[in-house]
Parts: C-alpha cells; sequence; structure tokens
C-alpha cells in the first residue's frame, strides 16, 4: 500500500471536511471503510450490510472483513445474484425502519438495479408527499487498469447525480472515506456510496472516533494561483500530481476535491475560478453530460459576466474502456495529460509541454493477476 | 361486526367510489389517471379483511382497491385524485401512488413488478425485528414476467419471509392477454417452483381468499415462511379510464358475462339479511358523498410546495443549480 505524499501545508488540509485531527494514526481506505461500517453497526442496530459477496472470504476487497462474526448472517449476509430485486429489498428494509448497505463490487453492476434506484428509491420520500423516507447507502467500486475492460472500469455516477432525490459522494481519502460513509448512512435519503478500486490502496490519517464528512463544503486539498484542477474520486490524485508537474513549467494549481457531488457544492470552486481564471475538471467518466460537464455548467453560470475564466473537461476518451494497456494508457486523463492541458489553459494555447513521468508521483496499478 | 358484514362494506365501498369516479372522471375534475378495481375489488378485500391493522402491504397502480380494504383513508384518496393538499400525497402522487402508512398501505407504483421486492424488504425487517407482523405484494400477471417477481421469490423463499404473494391474474397486461405473453400460464407452479407454497384461488372468491389467508398469516405468524397465492379475477373496465374497451377487439363482452354474473360484490350483499344490507350501503353512499365533497373543497396545493420533499435530509447546499423560474 502507498499513500501519496504531498507538503505538509497542503496535507493539513486532509481535516478540513470534519475538522477532526487524527493525530498520528494512519490507516488504508478498505480499513477507513470497514471501520466506519463496524462502528456504525454498533452504534445503531438499524444498520445492515449485504450484496454479491458480501460474506465471502475475499469480504470485498477487505472492507467487509470480520463483519458477519461480529455481528451475525442477519446483519452481514451475501446474497443471490438478482441487484435489481436487492435494490428494491433495500428500499423495503428502508421503510421497514432499517438503515441497509448494499454493496456492488462493481459500478457497472448498478445498470442492473436503475428501475429501482431511479423509479422508486430517489422518489420515495417526494412521490409520497413526505409520508416514506428511504434511508439506505449503495456502495459501488468503479475498476481501472490490467485489462478490466468495457464493464469493469466505468464511473457512471453522474447518472444519479442527475435524479433529484438521490445524493452522490465520492470520497477520495480514507479520512473522508470513513466520515463521508457515516453520514450517509445517517442520512434519511438514497446515498451513492462511490469508491474506485485504485483508491483502496491508498492510506492516510483517520481518526479513530465518529465523525461524519457531510455534503456542503468541497476541499481545497493543494493551493494555487493559476488555474483551479477540480478532481473526482481518482481523478483527485491526478490532479494532486499534475498540481507537481505544473512547477516545473511556472504554474500554480489549485486543487479542489468535491468530495460530495450531490449535493454539490460549487461556491467552494467558484471562488477559486475567479482568483485563477481557469478551470479543469478531470472526471473518472465520459465528458459527455457527465459531473464534468455539470461542474462547469454550474460555475459558468454563476461566474459568467462577473470575471473573465476559461474552462476544460477532461475525461475518458468517448470510446469503451479498452484492455490492451498500449489503448488503455490513452484512455484516461493522467497526471501528465492534466498537466500539459493545465500549462496550455494558462498560457493561452498549445505548449508542446508533455512532462516525463517522474517515477515518485506514479499511479499505484492495481496489480494482477487475480 | 359479523364476517360477511365486514367484506361487504369493505366491497361495497370500494365498487361505489370507483363508479363515482369513474363518473367525475370526464369532468376533469381529476387530475391523474386512474386504473380502475371494478369486477377485481374481491382479490383485495378477502385477503386484508384477513390481516391486522399493523400488517402491511404493497400494491399496484391498479391500487384504489388494495388503498381501501386496507383501511386507507377514503377522503384522502379522493383528494389526492383531485390533484389538491388534502390528498394521501399532498397532490405529488396521484392515484397510481397511493399510500397511508397509518393504515399499513406503503405505496402503490406505476412501474409494473417494482414493489414485489420492495415488500421482500419490509418483510426482511420485520422478520430481523422478531416482529410477528405479516407482508402482502398485490401484483397483477403481467409482473409474473419481470424479472423482480422471479429474483423476489427466490430470496423470500431463501430466507423464509413473512410475505404473501398476491398475483391478482386478470388474463391481461393492458390489452394482451396472458395466452400471448406466457409459455406456461399457471403463475403458481412457477412460485411453487422455488419453493413457496403455492394456491390456486378461482373464480374471484372472497370468502376463499379470506379463508386461505387467514390460514397463510398464522402460519406466517408462527414463524412460517412465504406463501402464494394467484388469485383468478377479471378487469371489467378499460385499463385506464372508466369506460370500457371491448369496441378495441382484443377480447369480447361474452368472456366478461359470466364474471359479471358471479359479480362478487352482489353475492356477499345477497348473504346479508336485507335491512342489514340497506343500512351498510346507506352509510357507504354517504361516506362516498363526503369523500367527493372533501375533494371538491380542498385547495390544491401553493405553487411554494413544488420543491418540498425532494429530500428528507436537507443540507444548506442545494443539489443543482437553484431553478430560474420562482414561485410566487
Amino acid at each position: 500500500m502507498t499513500s501519496i505524499t504531498l507538503p505538509p501545508n497542503e496535507t493539513q488540509n486532509q481535516t478540513a471536511g470534519g475538522g477532526v485531527d487524527a493525530g498520528d494514526r494512519e490507516i488504508s481506505y478498505v480499513e477507513a471503510i470497514r471501520e466506519a461500517t463496524s462502528q456504525e453497526m454498533a452504534r445503531d442496530d438499524r444498520v445492515l450490510i449485504y450484496g454479491l459477496d458480501v460474506d465471502d472470504p475475499k469480504a470485498i476487497q477487505g472492507t467487509t472483513k470480520g463483519l458477519v462474526e461480529e455481528f451475525g448472517p442477519e446483519r452481514v449476509f451475501g446474497t443471490p445474484l438478482s441487484e435489481d430485486s436487492m435494490t428494491g429489498v433495500a428500499i423495503g428494509m428502508a421503510l421497514g425502519g432499517l438503515r441497509p448497505i448494499h454493496v456492488h463490487i462493481r459500478m457497472d453492476f448498478l445498470m442492473l438495479s436503475m428501475n429501482q434506484l431511479v423509479n422508486v428509491a430517489a422518489k420515495t420520500h417526494s412521490m409520497f408527499g413526505g409520508r416514506l423516507k428511504c434511508p439506505m447507502v449503495v456502495r459501488s467500486m468503479i475498476g481501472k487498469s490490467w485489462g478490466q475492460g468495457a464493464q469493469h472500469s466505468q464511473g457512471l455516477y453522474s447518472y444519479f447525480m442527475h435524479v433529484p432525490g438521490l445524493k452522490v459522494v465520492c470520497p477520495t481519502t480514507p479520512y473522508d472515506a470513513k466520515g463521508a460513509l457515516l453520514a450517509a448512512i445517517r442520512d434519511d435519503d438514497p446515498v451513492m456510496f462511490v469508491e474506485h478500486r485504485i483508491l483502496h490502496f491508498q492510506n492516510g490519517p483517520v481518526p479513530e472516533q465518529d465523525y461524519v464528512v457531510e455534503p456542503g463544503k468541497s476541499r481545497i486539498t493543494a493551493h494555487g494561483d493559476d488555474v483551479t484542477l477540480v478532481g473526482i474520486s481518482y481523478q483527485q490524485l491526478e490532479c494532486l500530481r499534475a498540481h507537481q508537474y505544473l512547477k516545473d513549467v511556472g504554474v500554480s494549481a489549485e486543487v479542489i476535491d468535491p468530495i460530495w457531488l450531490a449535493p454539490l457544492d460549487t461556491d467552494t470552486i467558484c471562488e477559486s475560478v475567479a482568483r485563477t481564471g481557469h478551470l479543469i475538471v478531470a472526471d473518472n467518466g465520459w465528458t459527455n453530460c457527465g459531473a464534468a460537464a455539470e461542474i462547469v455548467a454550474q460555475v459558468t453560470e454563476k461566474l459568467q459576466g462577473k470575471c473573465e475564466f476559461k474552462v476544460q473537461r477532461l475525461g475518458f476518451a468517448p470510446t469503451s474502456c479498452p484492455t490492451t494497456p498500449s489503448l488503455e494508457d490513452e484512455f484516461y486523463p493522467t497526471a501528465q495529460s492534466i498537466a500539459a492541458s493545465a500549462n496550455d489553459l494558462v498560457k493561452g494555447g498549445p505548449q508542446g509541454w508533455f512532462p516525463e513521468e517522474r517515477p515518485e508521483l506514479a499511479a499505484v496499478e492495481f496489480k494482477g493477476p487475480f | 361486526m359479523l364476517l360477511n358484514e365486514r367484506l361487504y362494506k369493505s366491497l361495497y365501498r370500494i365498487r361505489r367510489a370507483e363508479e363515482e369516479i369513474g363518473k367525475i372522471y370526464p369532468t376533469d375534475k381529476i387530475k391523474s389517471p386512474v386504473h380502475l378495481s371494478i369486477g377485481q375489488e374481491a382479490i383485495s378485500v378477502g385477503v386484508c379483511e384477513a390481516l391486522r391493522p399493523d400488517d402491511v402491504v404493497f400494491g399496484t397502480y391498479r391500487g384504489h382497491a388494495m388503498y381501501m380494504a386496507k383501511g386507507g383513508n377514503l377522503n384522502a384518496m379522493v383528494a389526492e385524485m383531485y390533484g389538491k393538499e388534502t390528498g394521501c400525497t399532498s397532490g405529488k402522487g396521484g392515484s397510481m401512488h397511493l399510500v397511508d402508512p397509518d393504515a399499513g398501505v406503503m405505496g402503490t407504483s406505476a412501474v409494473v413488478g417494482t414493489t414485489i421486492a420492495n415488500a421482500a424488504g419490509t418483510a426482511y425487517a420485520l422478520k430481523l425485528k422478531k416482529s410477528d407482523q405479516v407482508v402482502v405484494s398485490f401484483f397483477g400477471d403481467g409482473a409474473s414476467e419481470e424479472g423482480v417477481f422471479a429474483e423476489t421469490l427466490n430470496f423470500a423463499a431463501l430466507k423464509q419471509l413473512p410475505i404473501i404473494f398476491v398475483c391478482e391474474n386478470n388474463g391481461y397486461a393492458i390489452h394482451t392477454s396472458q395466452c400471448k405473453r406466457q409459455g406456461r400460464p399457471e403463475i403458481a407452479a412457477r412460485a411453487e417452483a422455488y419453493g413457496i407454497p403455492s394456491t390456486v384461488i378461482e373464480g374471484n372468491d372472497c370468502l376463499k381468499l379470506y379463508d386461505a389467508t387467514t390460514s397463510a398469516v398464522e402460519s406466517i405468524r408462527s414463524g412460517g415462511g412465504p406463501v402464494f397465492f394467484e388469485a383468478q379475477t377479471y378487469r371489467w373496465r378499460e385499463h385506464v379510464g372508466p369506460n370500457e374497451d371491448f369496441h378495441l377487439g382484443f377480447r369480447d363482452p361474452a368472456e366478461r358475462q359470466p364474471w359479471v354474473e358471479n359479480d362478487e360484490v352482489a353475492r356477499i350483499g345477497a348473504l346479508l339479511p336485507d335491512a342489514d344490507r340497506v343500512a351498510i350501503e346507506a352509510e357507504i353512499e354517504a361516506e362516498v358523498a363526503a369523500a367527493i365533497e372533501f375533494a371538491e373543497q380542498s385547495s390544491f396545493p401553493p405553487a411554494s410546495e413544488l420543491m418540498t420533499y425532494v429530500y428528507a435530509t436537507e443540507y444548506a447546499t442545494p443539489s443543482a443549480a437553484a431553478p430560474v423560474k420562482k414561485a410566487a
């Protein structure tokens, strides 16, 4: 396991959302999720967790490890391969007074749950005039690298951002993973909790105590004056690396992690863009109608006429994710491509600069075979 | 009250409320598409009369009968159809999304099959809480073709959930007969294949359903698992709206004839002494008239209600850019 090393003044922001000091305690993203789940299940007996393979030996990358022994098979269980029904079951559990966490080891599998999520969960509170509530968490994981291919690599959270009634969170750090999961479980609405498999390998400061990372505040993770880089989920790490690359060409990049995509805090982003005059949103999804498009649109609506600024979206190449490395490498935005785009945007046109990869900033790959 | 009186009161209330709704519908006072249960009332009544008030039901867009049979507030139902703020969802849901949690009516859906899984989830919650409450999932023959039907039966059998599945088989999905949609028409047999004890209730028979449900409820309250009923019935009117649909040519009036001749509302009514029956009818007529008057007199929700109840947990940050048009 590896952690991204940032200069001290930048790591301080790691605790900005919940404001709880972790001291020297450092754990992985996987352990942060496991700890949040365990602590909340101990605190609140209405919480239960289930989904394909939740109770198997691999325990969803370790995020559900030991829970069945701790809380028993009625509150921790694997399910039949029935995503549609099991999503409807979560809604029914919520109506029956429970707070279910439904886990999908691949975000791609959520497409089998769309009817229940969009037509039922999102609408339960509003369509029934506030007479019913639907507190549930849907965890899902985006895959990347080592040939996972078209159906194991999709970041589809913008689908859920589109629908009123759903909340969406994509925590990047172990700190936010724990705090946002606790906030999501305690929320009375359905929350889509989106993880990235590469982020699972990250370590970071996490307080042992109870704290929440609620919607309402995007986090500035690195300060800068020339360009604002908004990185969603795993792309947040690429943006932090791009921040380092950009120093080589004298560009000072501010990096922002929105954490929650719905509700979305664009005020923090707008304040930054008003200063830097340049915005790049790097997404783990396609740019067309995506989260990056939404962030750019909201910022534009708020800032247009008030200041001059330029915008750019970066995301998946507009094709299905290929498996072979020579093509897969071209499919994703990288720290280097983000840095090159930012440099061009700030300097007003193609500069012909594309940084050499620096090993100390290299991506932590999901290692196969598996 | 004697069982037959209870059954008749419920049957007659549903029939008369829906007949009046059908009469009002062409005036455009009702602001929501209605899918009338006329002809199918016996299914909801036979099942719901065997339940306790704290038992829970989930149903479909053809849900007026279930809502009323389970004790849903009649004023709130009619007002909902009128789109009034006194409606059961304050004008947010309409006829297809009736709800009355106080009566154990946990919602109806316009997307076929969806509530089958929701019902199973609530059944899981009740089992986990060691409650002896029972859940009933009402759905049609069309829903038995959806994947969620098979998935949920498997899960209910696996977890031995406290749930009764009631398939109201009226033979049609909108205008398409069951024989054009299913290679094997025995829906109950499919449930049996998942390990769920299943019974076909023929003839739209309210008393048989009452007895079968009573037995099922006893079994479930003492720890038994799911039970499945395929209740055969017939839709007298069109899929949506108050009229008949025989002019479309997809079914023949002769097919309906025996169901009308054996009308369960009339049959159960005939079991009562005349004086008792007349008294019940007078009471219901007044109740239905009062519900319509209540709806007529109620107000539409103000424009400021548009954005209420989007989220149960609100945060200061809006989920998206603020709407451009502001309510006056």
